[in-house]
């Protein structure tokens, strides 16, 4: 049995107003996405990657078209349900990092949690065990300013995976790292995506991230030239 | 949530330290500006009290139709129990008699043959008695003496030193003073130049003379009598409020009498049109507050305003983890609200205690003027009002709320991937 659809694109366009005219970063999408791929988005700098997953991520809007995610119409969301579907359902990996300076480790990890208001020992629980599947257990009273690129980028994955969202969208995960760093983020969402079953979409070019994906979707002028199956080699790899 | 809010906020400097000292310094400008102006503005009612009105003065009822005149035949007697009653009446002010007069300075040669000759305008007040220091320190007497020295004992006076080049005397010459006593005779007094004054007040410059009051009241045959009693309020602020009930409680008993000897009290509003200075005075101090006070705003509301568009990108992030945007916008409004309190309390409690320290002591510019001799009070105080107290919270409180509440309206309007667009930027 397939598994279920959790994102449906139908003819979706985006475009952005630009000097008078119109610039479209997205055309005539057409995509799906089923529950625990391990997906990226390629394609070279201004094809439309961070458009897509952003609007996939109920951060923007399309401006044709319909986007369903986790059986939400993005187009017909208001802030308020769209707030209600990041917080419940996604999780956010960003290029920077993106943590909060003068909190902890654990402190990252938990904001997501407190946004849930989940019970103090159901949240701390989950905190110690998402920090842990990171393997940053002995860095939880750290800020981020002390941790390395790769240290952070880890808090991030955490913060992502905190409250087990079905959907995981990581916008250029490792341009920050170094191939060491790299190798290890993506082995450890890769092994979250395999334990836990968590969707993960990727916009990359990074090639690292390429061989480790399972299903491989090229963006060029904002269309979609190809989508094939990836042999996720390197994460075979990894796992033998 | 709140827990985790507060602790971001007290972690981060750039949040709540550098923003409470900004709103403290504002505020503390703010309020002490204000005090600053409304001194500056009243200097002229000070020095008026200090050589004409007093606070409140009380004279005669003749005396005060006439007093153009300086008609010393209508003056208060029995000044010594007066002053005793009103003591007691009202001790938190300090009285003190004065004497004006008018009369001829003669300069005898060595045969007793007049050699110069012109005529003065006098004051007598205390210059030896016990309240010798408010008086003097009131009228800057010391500051002002360009020649000699302060009178030690009887017989000695001051003139401006401009009457004594014009004389040929010096500090330690013998000058006569030839007058008319209050009954209206002639009198004629010997007297020790003890030392000159420069007042930088023309009129005065020209011919003054100071005596001590109990000089002036054997010279002028007025014995226990004064023109005018002065009551002044202490650190020399005038409060009108407080000077009207005065009056009416001292001018009670006789307004039903139509006795023109009668005292009467007349506060520093009701004499020499100063009512009509005084409202202007307060207008313009008020235009220039009111001035100062939005240009303080403007900046704290663009402080406000720069704290929120810096945290776009934080924001943004809030909103991709989950966060409300009404949640984050509260949230802001709430910060900037506690660092708009906090900042306006310290910078109204350091600001409000400069103010009553200056007001307490003054700033003495005095010797900014060495050379100027001016006769005019160079301590500058400030006053500690009710106002002092509430007006620094206009820019600190509201102007820096009003900021960031400005600034979360982009919360509204960017697009969410925008504002953490922006955060990665």
């Amino acid at each position: 049995m397939n598994p279920r659809e959790i994102v449906k694109i139908q003819n979706m366009s985006k475009q952005f107003p630009m000097a008078g005219a119109f610039f479209t970063a997205l055309a005539d999408i057409d995509l799906s996405f089923r529950a625990g791929e391990f997906t990226g988005i390629v394609g070279p700098s201004g094809s439309g990657k961070t458009t897509l997953l952003n609007i996939i991520g109920s951060l923007d809007v399309p401006s044709r078209g319909s986007a369903i995610v986790l059986e939400h119409s993005i187009s017909d969301l208001s802030h308020k349900r769209a707030a209600q579907l990041r917080n419940r359902h996604l999780g956010f990996i960003f290029q920077t990092y993106n943590l909060f300076p003068v909190y902890t480790v654990y402190e990252n990890v938990e904001f997501p949690l407190l946004l849930l208001k989940m019970p103090a020992a159901a949240r701390k629980q989950a905190v110690q065990e998402a920090i842990a599947w990171v393997g940053l257990s002995d860095k939880t009273d750290s800020k981020p300013p002390q941790l390395s690129g790769g240290e952070c980028q880890r808090v991030a994955i955490a913060r992502a995976m905190v409250k087990r969202p079905e959907l995981v969208l990581a916008d250029e995960p490792t341009a920050n790292l170094d191939a060491k760093n790299s190798h290890n983020i993506l082995q450890t969402m890769e092994a979250l995506n395999r334990e836990i079953g968590t969707t993960f979409i990727f916009a990359t070019h990074d090639d690292k991230v390429i061989n480790y994906l399972r299903r491989k979707i090229t963006l060029n002028d904002g269309r979609v030239v190809k989508d094939e199956i990836a042999s996720g080699t390197a994460g075979k790899k990894a796992k033998s | 949530m709140i827990r985790f809010l507060v602790k971001g906020l007290l972690r981060d400097r750039s949040r709540l330290l550098f923003p409470i000292i900004i709103v403290t310094i504002g505020v503390l400008l703010t309020v002490f500006l204000h005090a600053w102006i409304g001194s500056l503005m009243s200097d002229i009612i000070r020095s008026s009290a200090a050589f004409s009105t007093g606070h409140v003065r009380i004279l005669t009822k003749a005396y005060a139709e006439n007093e153009d005149q300086i008609p010393n035949d209508l003056a208060l007697l029995d000044v010594s129990e007066q002053l005793q009653r009103l003591q007691r009446a009202f001790p938190e002010m300090n009285w003190a008699c004065r004497i004006r007069f008018g009369g001829l300075l003669d300069i005898a040669d060595e045969s007793g043959e007049t050699q110069a000759q012109g005529p003065t305008f006098g004051m007598a007040v205390d210059l030896l008695a016990d309240n010798r220091a408010a008086e003097m320190g009131r009228l800057n007497i010391a500051t002002a003496v360009v020649r000699g020295h302060l009178p030690t004992r009887s017989g000695e006076i001051l003139i401006s030193d401009e009457f004594a080049s014009r004389l040929g005397i010096e500090p330690g010459d013998q000058a006569t003073f030839l007058g008319s006593t209050m009954h209206g005779s002639m009198t004629m007094g010997n007297f020790t130049i003890a030392g000159t004054l420069r007042f930088g007040v023309p009129p005065m410059d020209k011919a003054a003379l100071i005596m001590d009051v109990a000089d002036a009241q054997m010279l002028l045959d007025m014995h226990d009598a004064a023109g005018e009693i002065l009551g002044y309020f202490p650190h020399a602020i005038y409060d009108h409020s407080r000077a009207a009930a005065i009056a009416a409680a001292f001018n009670e008993p006789y307004s039903h009498s139509q006795d023109e000897f009668d005292p009467v009290m007349l506060t520093l509003k009701q004499q020499n049109g100063l009512g009509d200075y005084i409202d202007m005075a307060e207008g313009f101090a008020g235009i220039l507050v009111t001035v100062f006070i939005i240009a303080m705003s403007i900046v704290l509301w663009n402080a406000g305003l720069l704290g929120g568009l810096r945290r776009y990108g934080e924001i943004g992030v809030r909103l991709a983890i989950g966060e409300y945007k009404g949640h984050i916008y509260r949230s802001m409004i709430a910060e900037s609200m506690v660092i708009g309190l906090v900042g306006s309390i310290i910078g109204t409690a350091v600001g409000s205690a400069l103010v009553y320290y200056i007001q307490v002591h003054g700033i003495d510019f005095s010797s900014m003027f060495e050379n100027s001799g001016l006769m005019m009070n160079m301590q500058v105080r400030t006053r500690v009002t009710a106002q002092t107290f509430y007006l620094g919270f206009i820019p600190g409180l509201f102007a820096t709320v009003l900021g960031t509440m400005l600034a979360g309206i982009g919360i509204y309007r960017r697009k969410t991937a925008q504002l953490f667009k922006e955060f990665e930027g």
